[in-house]
């Protein structure tokens, strides 16, 4: 379904599209906040910028170099060219490590390969353990924002959600009573996990380290409890040195929640006594959205959600209505190069009003992209025949002077004369809930030619 | 100085009290205004709805008519950032390029090239500002909440000489109205719900009047509130800047 149609049945409910909206712009704000404090913030965007930049530019030899480096220090490397292959992988070697029950900390990038369903059409338990996520997996819907995965629900829808699914008391949607059943829950899944699996949101090259970022604390609670970590990571997620942490840790919760820093950043580099790690290096598209000069810079992205956040449409259409696995500004950009016709109408949910590129910590012209993405759409995929005609018939009265001014004369003659119900009917949408301005009776053409006329005579 | 006034497709049809305020205004401060009549539109509809390329011709003719002038000006940030960001699919010939560089909107131009602040309007009302979305990030005509650095806005600037205007405050400074060209028909229930949540933060600000660079917002805006039949009048800014009451 078009992002149009998905994004009015969200707005049907007025009174959630206002929190919802609140909620995130809530955050947006605590990020203005944050990021106002810290002096040079710009140039640190900068900084992030042209890392993410020299990064992409010699990704083949930062992956070999941390592919090296990580088997030094004991972890085993894969590859997957794909989300297939993501999925064998991780459940190769759960088999051979004969894992039933897995504990996930928040990964989008496994949720894009769709890893949970094919685990389990194994038999193999998987509990998402970030609380957002947990809640969407028990209401078996998917993560609305990258960040905030929950956001779209209230307290109330997850007081049900929770009596249902671990046998909680009404509670009138208590914050800290659902919360603290949340960890009771969580806690037993993590003590009974025979794996853990985590995301990668920095891959180090020089080290053959990498960080996860949590404000929970679970990746670490699954990582250090359970005899085996499966770390995937698309490729995109190396940066050359240890050094650059410093640059992307601060950019990174600011942007995303207006905090200094993730209440956890925990650095994994080399395997605990007894214990099995692995890192998937994932490809999934991206050396294809790599190929494209005019995305490529989409895969500076470090999922900060900022963009989520400040967006104007995304707040009142929910991320659900993108019908992506990353949504909002920086998803309309990734998604069509997975799949232009399915994701055809997500470039045009936007104004272009900029403030997406402006809030990106990484720097990337997110509205010039959706914009140049909207050409190669009207090219490239089918397009209502009327929407077609109407375009060339617009660009046929807009290159000819005199066709232009004889069909605004019929357009004023038109707003002024007809009949209301005739003017909003159906077929104009504008109509609908606006009204549309008066006809004039002259253009300013007509009244600038009287002008000059009547200071000649 | 050779000025040419582009008036953006849409205000000469049906705003055409927009246009008259410009010229009149360029006028009063002095500035020599030709505006060529074979002008049309500077093609953003076409662009922006993915039909680039059936927007050459009207680009083509935007060149022709402005390319002896020394600098353009319109009444529209989003048409200027346009020609500006968006004219690289026609031949870049130093024609083509000289209208890119100098095309100006219009409290640009009065602020930055004619170095005028107090244009000598009087307008006693509480004033709210919409940041049209292309002039501010697109045109930097101000700064905005996502970037770290000085406070400054060019509109601002020209209003607060206004004798007797009031400039209110918003909870949301610079968010969209929602308007987005054929997004407005496409997205219909966003922008609409945006162009809502935007008349009620200027409604409790306490303003009388919302003004911006840009009648394409206000015409949405204005369509809601008519349609609502709320309190509030929207006039463009070179309208307020006209004004002597
Ligand atoms: S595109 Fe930029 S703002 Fe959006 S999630 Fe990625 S890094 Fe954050």
């Amino acid at each position: 379904m078009s992002h149009s149609k998905l994004a009015s049945i969200f707005n049907k409910d007025e009174k959630r599209v206002d929190w919802h909206d609140k909620a995130l712009w809530f955050v947006r704000h605590k990020r203005d906040l944050s990021v106002h404090n810290v002096k040079g913030w710009e140039e640190l965007r900068n900084l992030g910028h042209g890392i993410k930049a020299h990064m992409l530019s010699n990704l083949d030899n930062y992956l070999i170099q941390f592919e090296e480096n990580a088997k030094k220090n004991g972890v085993q490397v894969h590859w997957a060219a794909d989300a297939d292959e993501h999925n064998k992988i991780v459940l190769q070697i759960l088999k051979e490590n004969n894992a039933k029950k897995i504990v996930k900390s928040k990964s989008m990038l496994t949720e894009e390969c769709h890893l949970n369903p094919c685990l389990e059409a194994d038999g193999i338990e998987v509990i998402d353990t970030d609380l957002g996520e947990r809640i969407v997996q028990l209401a078996k819907e998917t993560p609305s924002h990258i960040v905030l995965p929950a956001i779209h629900k209230n307290r109330h829808e997850v007081d049900e959600l929770f009596q249902e699914h671990l046998g909680t008391k009404p509670c009138d949607g208590d914050p800290q009573y659902l919360t603290g059943e949340a960890r009771k829950h969580l806690r037993t899944k993590f003590i009974q996990a025979d794996a853990a699996l985590t995301g990668v949101n920095f891959a180090v090259a020089d080290t053959g380290g990498f960080v996860v970022c949590t404000n929970e604390g679970n990746a670490d609670m699954g990582a250090h409890l359970a005899p085996v970590h499966i770390a995937s990571m698309g490729v995109e997620k190396i940066i050359p040195k240890q050094e650059h942490l410093g640059v992307f840790l601060r950019l990174l919760a600011r942007s995303a929640t207006g905090q200094p820093i993730t209440t956890y950043s925990s650095h994994f580099k080399k395997p605990r006594k007894g214990v099995k790690m692995h890192i998937v290096i994932v490809d999934n598209g991206r050396s294809e959205q790599l190929s494209r000069p005019d995305f490529r810079a989409s895969l500076h992205c470090i999922r900060c959600g900022a963009c989520m956040n400040t967006c104007p449409i995304y707040r009142r259409s929910g991320g659900h209505s993108y019908d992506a696995t990353i949504p909002g500004p920086i998803g309309s950009i990734l998604s069509p190069g997975k799949d232009l016709t399915k994701h055809s109408t997500l470039p045009f949910a936007s104004t272009l009003c900029g403030s997406c590129s402006d809030v990106c910590p990484v720097k990337i012209d997110i509205h010039s992209q959706l914009y140049k993405w909207r050409q190669i759409i009207t090219k490239e995929t089918p397009q209502p025949f009327v929407k077609k005609q109407a375009m060339k018939a617009m660009g046929n009265i807009f290159a000819h002077p005199n066709r232009f001014e004889t069909v605004g004369k019929i357009a004023r003659w038109s707003l002024r004369n007809l009949p209301k119900a005739m003017i909003n009917s159906k077929p104009n949408v504008w109509g609908h809930t606006r009204d549309l301005p008066l006809g004039p009776e002259k253009s300013f053409d007509q009244w600038f030619k009287d002008r000059e006329n009547d200071k000649k005579s | 100085m050779k000025v040419g006034l582009f008036i953006p497709c849409y205000i000469n049809q049906l705003y055409p009290q927009v246009g008259i305020a410009t010229i009149e205004l360029l006028e009063k401060l002095n500035v020599d205004v030709g505006y060529p009549s074979g002008q049309t539109c500077c093609g953003q509809p076409m662009a922006n709805s993915g039909y680039e390329y059936e927007s050459v011709g009207a680009c083509n003719n935007f060149v022709d008519n402005f390319k002896e002038f020394d600098y353009i000006v319109t009444p529209s940030g989003s048409c200027a950032y346009h020609v500006k960001k968006h004219y690289n699919i026609i031949p870049q010939t130093t024609e083509v390029t000289k209208v890119r560089d100098n095309v100006y909107e219009l409290c640009d131009f009065i602020l930055n090239i004619l170095k005028i602040k107090d244009v000598g309007a009087a307008f006693p009302h509480k004033i709210g500002v919409h940041k049209s979305c292309h002039g501010l990030r697109g045109l930097r005509l101000g700064s905005c909440s996502e970037v770290v650095g000085e406070k400054y806005s060019y509109i601002e600037e020209l209003l607060q000489e206004v004798k007797g205007a009031e400039l209110t405050t918003l909870s949301r400074n610079d968010e969209c109205c929602g308007f987005g060209g054929t997004f407005a028909v496409t997205e219909e229930a966003i922008s609409v719900k945006m162009g809502k949540d935007k008349i009620q933060d200027h409604l409790n600000s306490g303003a009388e009047v919302i003004t911006a660079t840009d009648t394409s917002c206000l015409m949405h805006l204005e369509g809601l509130i008519n349609r609502n039949k709320q309190p509030l009048k929207v006039l463009h800014i070179a309208e307020i800047l006209n004004s002597n009451i």
